[in-house]
């Protein structure tokens, strides 16, 4: 008989834990009505896990109950979990939870003749009655090894047990010290509990530990296989599973504007899409905490909330620096808009960041993230977990449709050859990568930014100047003549010096254009005066020659008149010759 | 059977007996009964007026269980004399329980 009401035949039935992430890696939760063993080396969480399966079960599926402890004492669970924000003692006066600490030491015992562990039943049952519980913890029930001389008496009280626990229909957690070697317990516990089995693990690398989960075995269900970094937080336990097994986010069409006018038109006028990640990388002092700091800027004069993890700068310093380029973000700070987060990167694992940065999210509800920078966050030195982790992190802030904008340092330094090689394993996971770049260049040293990709839009193959001012950040065009491509002052001075030849050409041009202007009134006048003169001549020989043809036709009438006058006295003459 | 309440055997128990002993058992089973019996022939061969047992049956006061941590059953726990002492099973060795009481045996049959 079991206790849930929605026990179904054909699906396993199960019981949510609460625990963030455990129900998604489990499906669901844990069996239902069955016992889970727990089991993992000293200190890696086994306990908490199992504390807050009942009290997540006690204040949010109103399911009461048992914790029944064989290691540590009430008192001693109580101050271990109040960490965690659990209130054992209110919930313990409110019949939500009942604890019982067995204890057993083999020092006090004398053993003679047969016996079993009715006790334990009845203590269990009668704790279980009291508040009606539905969830059981048995903290390490392996502690009775130890404590009891018997073992065969042990291991069939503690098969009746779990089937006691099974038939009563409790939803039960048996925790177990993982064995030497592969033993997943040190007793062989897992011989009774077959059903779910859950491995906690601790590993430290690099001087940071790390706690791992996974589901080793669940019967009847499909379960995630593969080892999850889980944290114990200020709000409890929990898991991280990778969820970008599907990549399904959801994708925007809006654009969110870089803060850069010139940046903007890079990316295709409109600067990032919403929800997309973007990476900026570059070597020291290219610029790259600016650049975040104005992205951020940008969203809360939006007036939208944004979130900035610094792990290089604390808070007051970011301010302080941000207002030397023009950027008050304290105004924003003060507004409620704007959050401002810095630690050490090296404070705590890469996965204790992630926790602490989707806590943060969740309570913030931010719509941009700039972390600044992620090269200290995630050690670059074991690659290995740098994806995985990060890849949590875009997927959740991918989900949560937040654009963020991580910054990295190069490690290749100036001079290498190609210094953004050594992000080329982040880079996959963004979708815009602007890099800025120092060039060392005739006595200074000036930045540059391009972009290196921009998925799904079109993007300047440009370069860039990148100045800081006082007035915030400007792009400019460098100086590409030739066959140079210069920047800073030297793209000054050439700028100047070409302006100079520039100005002197033009001078010379209307130089010559006026010598050419007056020349031509010169000819002109000269044009002018020849003709004056031709038109002078042209009259005087007109007047000429009228003159002649006047005279000409005077002389043809004297010279007429004559010979008229000639005819007439020859006339007479001959008359006077015939006569005479 | 009712027998099982509280047994007063010292009947010159006019002062407090040197021995409290507590046997806690779970319902009447052989077992618990075994170690009922057992008890009484133990005490009365080597403790004669000098004990009182209280029998305490799991099965009806369950909340018992817990102040002297009882978990296996029968359970028999010396109160007094100090410190407190337990010895589980049906208490058929009898020279395992005077041990285990720190009692002397008399007449030395249990050497």
């Amino acid at each position: 008989m079991t206790n849930t009401p929605n026990e179904s035949v054909s699906t396993l039935s199960k019981t949510r834990t609460g625990i963030e992430g455990l129900d998604q890696i489990t499906g669901g939760g844990l069996p239902t009505g069955r016992p889970t063993l727990v089991s993992g080396s000293a200190g890696c969480g086994k306990t908490m896990l199992a504390m807050e399966f009942l009290v997540r079960g006690a204040t949010q599926f109103g399911e009461p109950g048992v914790f029944m402890m064989f290691e540590e004492s009430a008192a001693e669970l109580t101050a271990n979990v109040r960490s965690m924000g659990f209130d054992l003692d209110a919930l313990v006066a409110q019949k939500l939870i009942a604890l019982d600490y067995v204890h057993v030491e083999r020092s006090e015992f004398e053993e003679t003749g047969e016996y079993d562990l009715e006790g334990l039943f009845i203590r269990l049952g009668h704790a279980i009655d009291s508040i009606g519980a539905k969830r059981v913890v048995l903290d390490t029930v392996e502690a009775l090894f130890a404590g009891l001389p018997n073992e065969a008496v042990l291991r069939a009280e503690l098969r009746r047990l779990f089937r006691w626990l099974k038939d009563r229909g409790i939803t039960a957690i048996i925790t177990g010290e993982k064995g030497a070697g592969n033993a997943i317990t040190r007793h062989g516990l897992e011989e009774y509990v077959a059903d779910c089995v859950i491995v906690l693990d601790q590993r430290i690398q690099e001087q940071i530990s790390t706690r791992r989960l996974r589901v080793l075995k669940y019967r009847g269900t499909p379960h995630g296989m593969n080892e999850y970094p889980f944290l114990i937080g200020a709000h409890g336990f929990s898991v991280l599973p990778i969820t970008s097994l599907q990549l399904d986010h959801e994708v925007s069409m809006q654009r969110v504007f870089t803060g850069i006018g010139r940046l903007d038109e890079m990316l295709g006028g409109q600067g990032y899409y919403q929800g997309s990640s973007v990476l900026v990388s570059g070597s020291p002092g290219t610029g790259k905490s600016s650049i975040a700091a104005k992205f951020v800027e940008t969203a809360c004069q939006r007036g939208e909330r944004a979130l900035f993890f610094a792990y290089e700068e604390s808070n007051a310093q970011i301010v302080r620096n941000m207002r030397s380029i023009g950027i008050d973000l304290e105004r924003w700070m003060k507004k409620g808009l704007l959050q401002i987060h810095s630690s050490r990167p090296t404070l705590q694992g890469p996965e204790q960041h992630l926790v602490t940065m989707h806590d943060a999210v969740r309570t913030f509800r931010p719509t941009v993230v700039a972390i600044d920078p992620i090269t200290n966050l995630f050690m670059a030195n074991h690659d290995a977990e740098v994806k995985p982790t990060l890849m949590r992190l875009i997927d959740f802030l991918k989900k949560e449709q937040i654009t963020a904008l991580f910054t990295i340092l190069t490690t290749g330094g100036d001079g290498t050859s190609s210094p953004e090689d050594s992000q080329v394993h982040v880079s996959s996971l963004m979708d815009t990568w602007i890099l800025l770049r120092n060039i060392e260049f005739n006595g200074e040293r000036n930045r540059t930014v391009f972009v290196r990709k921009s998925r799904g839009m079109a993007h300047s193959n440009q370069v860039r100047e990148f100045i800081l001012g006082d007035n915030g950040i400007d792009l400019v065009d460098v100086y590409l003549g030739g066959d140079r491509v210069l920047t800073g002052s030297a793209r000054v001075s050439q700028e100047s010096q070409e302006l100079a030849v520039a100005i002197l050409r033009g001078q010379d041009h209307q130089r010559k254009l006026r010598q050419l202007a007056s020349k031509r009134t010169a000819i002109e006048a000269q044009i002018a005066a020849l003709q004056a003169e031709v038109e002078v001549e042209t009259e005087e020989v007109q007047f000429v020659i009228a003159q002649e043809s006047l005279q000409e036709r005077a002389s043809h009438l004297t010279t007429d008149a004559m010979a008229q006058q000639r005819r007439d006295s020859n006339r007479a003459n001959g008359e006077t010759r015939k006569k005479g | 059977m009712t027998a099982l309440a509280s047994i007063e055997a010292g009947r010159e128990a006019a002062a407090a007996p040197r021995f409290q002993l507590r046997l806690y058992v779970a319902g009447q089973t052989a077992k618990s009964l075994t170690a009922i019996a057992n008890l009484q022939r133990i005490c009365e061969t080597h403790l004669v007026g000098q004990y009182v047992i209280e029998v305490i049956d799991l099965t009806k006061t369950p909340q018992l269980a817990a102040g002297d941590q009882i978990l296996a059953v029968p359970t028999l726990v010396r109160r007094l004399p100090e410190p407190i002492k337990k010895i589980i099973g049906d208490l058929s060795n009898e020279s395992h329980v005077l041990v285990g009481l720190d009692v002397q045996p008399v007449g030395g049959d249990a050497r």
